[in-house]
């Protein structure tokens, strides 16, 4: 069984105008997306800038209202209210920006041990042991205790940000652009260490990138979306392998190429597909603009497919 | 040969903390030709932007010294008013976070038409306001006479950064410094603004010094690569041979970091430590040291210096001679090409995005 | 930009009610009423208690309230006992006198300012921002009333330059010439020292915003084009900072409502704060509450007012 299991989840926002500020109209943020994580695996959300892959990851979490659809964890309704406390335990995030992620005035004890004092009833001294605990695994000393988060460079908050996500044991992680704002070395460190702690406490991911580098490095399962849409769903190799939506092509022929010989190939190549997005645009969106609905193109593989194609 | 267009000779930026002064930059020495792209790569800390900021005289409290030519000129101690007669006509630069670097109570078109106004003497308010329609027209805006009216904040991302560039490239400039031109933006946007950059260069012959921590804009754009680290310039090589003949243990490194194992689930190479912060940069001896401890002491010079150990190929030091990765054979630069992906049948590789 | 405004002005109705209420209400728990200090306490109680039934001072206070604010809104705010005249009519000749000052002390504060914050704010760290942080440290700290007899002390009765009290020499005939310069005259020294205490706020204010828009990056971008550096503050760094200030501007109408009342007893200047000292002293309650009312409404409309001239100088507002 999945361990979380999204259902034609839509959030919209409200426009609000006119004189006395009253609804006019929605931005669909999220339009009618699905998808379902296995235990233990890790699903990557891609898109660029506006697709809503933040505001469905957001969504599964509660920090976005869901304006409908349904959101599975553990086979249990959390758009039910009495189940969203029980799996907000389960549950957890690891923000973007290591520098406003974490209160500036708060120590890194406290920061970690927020979650602990929501959850469990420990002393003060069990606390600190399990703080301690927190900080060692994610690979800084226990003396870090008593520091404030402005003491620690970029990658080492990001650590800190990943201790206070997995204070609470949780089953699934949503991690939405947890590297984007760090150095590639930082960000290799952070990757690693991300990978060895869902081994280890058998952690699913809901990894939520424009990065499709690390996309394919992290995960089993890749959803890319476009305004709001998925326009194309499967496992790694279907994605990066054999593309079928336009959309996806183009996203995958813009990620530079780390080897210059290859540059007048690429930009031919790159011509190509722009060409066939362009002309393939009218049959790969709908009049206005939206991908149509996932169509299935293997046994894991879906793609948003015009009816006729 | 190409005459050298910028040549940069033991520059060093310093910065006050307390009552010291220290290095960002620290003795480096470049040059820039027409038509040339030279990258420099780094990460946070290395001194790129400090370097860039350096040729364009925007630093307000730094101490620096060397000699920065420009056409055979000194920038450094130049008068105010002679460096302004250059910058935005001569040089232009392109900004980081086209949002914050456009001013918010100006339209687009008063801001292109500004750096005009201040290049071209007697240009009249309409031949202003034409060339800034061109020029909006050069960076691919659709409609360039609705935009020139528009505020920075109605525009998307893209759109700023290629208005950001077109007032960099309003007086047709013969040298263009672009710090992270396209770090702030999503790929297929990224691709587009590289693409103009290019045609830019092109179009003008002009030199590029492209600042970026992106191993793969380099890849895409560079001729030349100078890598940055803690202040230091520690290799320099063609892209060619940068990417398939790293030397210095820092490029190896950056090089192996990059996401680009087809098998998920594998490790990514990591430097080991973090990098020391501007107070606290060794001052003496190899600046990669503790980032390596595995290789002894030895190994490293006194007082490293830029060896030229090919033809344009210099390193940094003489511990890359036998420097080897920790963990294993994993070597060379560039990973192996099982790591591709594949579109309507064509092989791709891919790097960091 | 004018659907903001309108939803505003629909936003300030319920505001202004609110407050009416208010007013009304703690001057109802003010102890004693509009009858307990004039009358001669020889007076017959009785007599006394049938006045009070008269003038409906023993309604319950929704009645009151009704009343009063039923008037109010006709313009009628009652009779002042102690002037034995109409309010509104009482209130009307002191107005003028108030926002004179008020316009004069606001023409200065942004005179005073303005220049103060520009160099403060462009040469941060030099002798000369020192010596403005100076000033306007001095400035916080000064109480106005003690600063402002200060100033009527030495400029006022020892040196003798300015008048020491009233809006105009007695006996000039009001639309001439002489008129208008005594006017003038009596306003200078009130409003110089109102301005010189209330200004540092917005010196310091300015200062910090020119500060800050100095190290914004379109500032880099303005050198990178080769602007000088007069055309760089001129063109971008003061436009960016005034703004706030600008915006400002209503809320430093609010401001002044506290400083006048000060300044007009200090100075003797007949306008509604030093009619609202007297006023109270003497518990004639109808104009206490009237020139509460109207102060509040002031702020309010001053807030207002900010809004607006935000929405009109900044584009990313004036476009929603």
């Amino acid at each position: 069984m999945a361990l979380l299991e999204v259902r034609d989840l839509q959030v919209h926002f409200p426009i609000r105008g006119g004189l006395f500020g009253r609804t006019q109209g929605f931005v669909k943020a999220v339009d009618g997306v699905s998808l379902s994580i296995e235990p233990g695996q890790t699903y990557g959300l891609v898109g660029e800038s506006g697709s809503g892959k933040t505001t469905t990851g957001r969504a599964v979490i509660g920090l976005n209202a869901i304006t409908s659809g349904s959101v599975l964890f553990n086979g249990q309704e959390l758009t039910a209210a009495r189940n969203r406390s029980a799996a907000r335990r389960d549950m957890q995030m690891i923000f973007q920006d290591p520098y406003s992620s974490l209160n500036p005035k708060k120590r890194v004890l406290d920061i970690i041990a927020e979650p602990l004092r929501n959850y469990e009833s420990l002393s003060h001294k069990e606390e600190k042991f399990r703080a301690a605990e927190l900080l060692e695994r994610v690979g800084l000393s226990p003396e870090s205790l008593y520091k404030y988060p402005h003491q620690f460079s970029g990658g080492q908050r990001q650590r800190i940000g990943i201790a206070r996500a997995i204070a609470l044991k949780p089953k699934l992680i949503i991690a939405d652009e947890p590297v984007s704002a760090l150095d590639v070395s930082v960000q290799a460190q952070v990757l690693n260490f991300l990978q060895d702690i869902q081994q280890e406490l058998g952690l699913t991911y809901l990894f939520i990138s424009h990065d499709l580098g690390i996309i394919r490095h992290m995960c089993d399962k890749i959803g890319i979306m476009y305004r709001g849409r998925h326009v194309e769903q499967g496992t790694t190799e279907d994605i990066f392998e054999r593309p079928r939506h336009i959309y996806t092509k183009r996203l995958l022929s813009a990620i530079p190429d780390v080897d210059p010989r290859r540059r007048e190939r690429l930009s031919a190549f790159r011509a190509s597909v722009n060409a066939e997005y362009e002309n393939g645009y009218a049959d790969y969106f709908d009049e206005a603009g939206l991908a149509y609905a996932l169509r299935p193109v293997s046994d894991t593989h879906l793609a948003a497919l015009p009816e006729r194609s | 040969m190409k005459k050298s267009l910028l040549k940069i000779e033991r520059l060093t930026t310093s910065f006050r903390i307390g009552d010291d002064y220290y290095a960002a930059v620290d003795d480096v020495s470049l040059t820039v030709n027409r038509g040339e792209v030279l990258a420099i790569v780094g990460e946070s800390g290395s001194g790129k932007s400090a370097l860039a900021f350096s040729v364009m005289g925007l630093h307000a409290h730094a101490r620096i010294d060397g000699r920065i030519y420009y056409k055979g000129e000194d920038l450094i101690g130049m008068p105010a008013a002679k460096l302004n007669k250059l910058r935005g006509s001569e040089i232009g630069m392109i900004f980081q976070d086209p949002l914050s670097a456009l001013n918010p109570l100006m339209t687009v078109g008063e801001q292109i038409e500004e750096s005009l106004l201040l290049h071209r003497n007697g240009i009249s308010r309409a031949q202003r306001r034409n060339a800034a329609i061109e020029l909006l027209n050069k960076v691919g805006i659709p409609s360039p006479e609705r935009t020139a009216a528009q505020y920075p904040h109605e525009l998307s991302g893209g759109m700023r950064q290629r208005i950001v560039i077109a007032i960099a490239i309003a007086n047709q400039p013969s040298l263009l410094i672009a710090d992270e031109p396209t770090t702030a933006l999503d790929v297929t946007i990224q691709l587009q603004i590289l693409d103009l950059i290019k045609a830019l260069k092109n179009d003008m012959d002009a030199g590029v010094i492209l600042i970026t921590h992106d191993l793969g804009v380099v890849a895409e754009m560079a001729d030349r690569v100078a890598v940055m680290y803690a202040g230091q310039i520690v290799e320099i090589a063609d892209i060619f041979t940068l990417t398939s003949n790293p030397k210095h243990p820092y490029t190896r490194s950056l090089l192996q970091s990059i996401p680009n194992s087809a098998e998920s689930g594998s490790r990514l190479h990591t430097i080991q430590g973090i990098v020391p912060s501007l107070k606290h940069l060794p001052r003496r001896g190899c600046r990669f040291q503790s980032r390596i401890p595995w290789i002894e002491a030895s190994e490293h010079e006194s007082e490293p210096e830029l060896h030229e150990i090919e033809p344009g190929h210099f390193v940094r030091c003489t511990c890359h001679l036998r420097f080897r990765f920790p963990d294993s054979a994993s070597d060379a630069g560039l990973p192996p090409s099982a790591d591709a992906y594949s579109i309507n049948g064509e092989e791709f590789r891919y790097g960091t995005s | 930009m004018w659907k903001t405004i309108v939803r505003r002005i629909f936003v300030m109705i319920p505001q202004i009610f609110f407050l009416s209420l208010l007013v009304f209400l703690l001057a109802k728990a003010m102890p004693g009423d509009a009858l307990t200090g004039s009358i001669d306490p020889n007076i017959d109680p009785a007599a006394i208690e049938a006045q009070r039934e008269r003038l409906g001072l023993n309604n319950p206070w929704f009645i009151q309230y009704w009343d009063w604010i039923k008037n109010a809104v006709t313009g009628d705010l009652g009779q002042s006992f102690r002037f034995k005249m109409p309010v509104t009519q009482l209130i009307g000749e002191r107005m003028m006198n108030t926002v004179w000052l008020s316009v004069a002390t606001l023409i200065l504060t942004y005179v005073i300012a303005v220049p103060l914050g520009i160099i403060s704010g462009r040469y941060n760290d030099t002798w000369s921002d020192r010596l403005i942080t100076g000033y306007t440290y001095l400035g916080f700290a000064a109480p106005l009333f003690i600063f402002a007899l200060l100033m009527l002390w030495v400029f006022g009765f020892q040196l003798g330059w300015f008048p020491t009290e009233g809006s105009v020499a007695p006996g000039s005939a009001a639309g001439t010439f002489a008129y208008a310069m005594s006017k003038i005259y009596h306003l200078l020294l009130p409003s110089l020292s109102m301005a010189l205490i209330t200004t540092v706020s917005t010196v310091q204010y300015l200062r910090s915003e020119i500060i800050d828009t100095k190290q914004k990056d379109f500032v880099l971008t303005a050198r990178a084009k080769g602007a000088s550096e007069s055309r760089i503050y001129n063109r971008h760094i003061l436009r960016n900072s005034l703004l706030p200030i600008a915006a400002f501007f209503g809320y430093e109408i609010t401001g002044l409502i506290g400083g006048t009342v000060f300044i007009e007893n200090i100075f003797s200047y007949p306008g509604m704060g030093q009619l609202f000292i007297s006023s109270i002293s003497i518990r004639d309650f109808s104009v206490v509450t009237s020139l509460v009312l109207l102060f509040g409404i002031a702020s309010i409309v001053g807030a207002l007012l900010s809004d607006m001239i935000l929405s009109a100088v900044d584009p990313r507002i004036r476009i929603k």
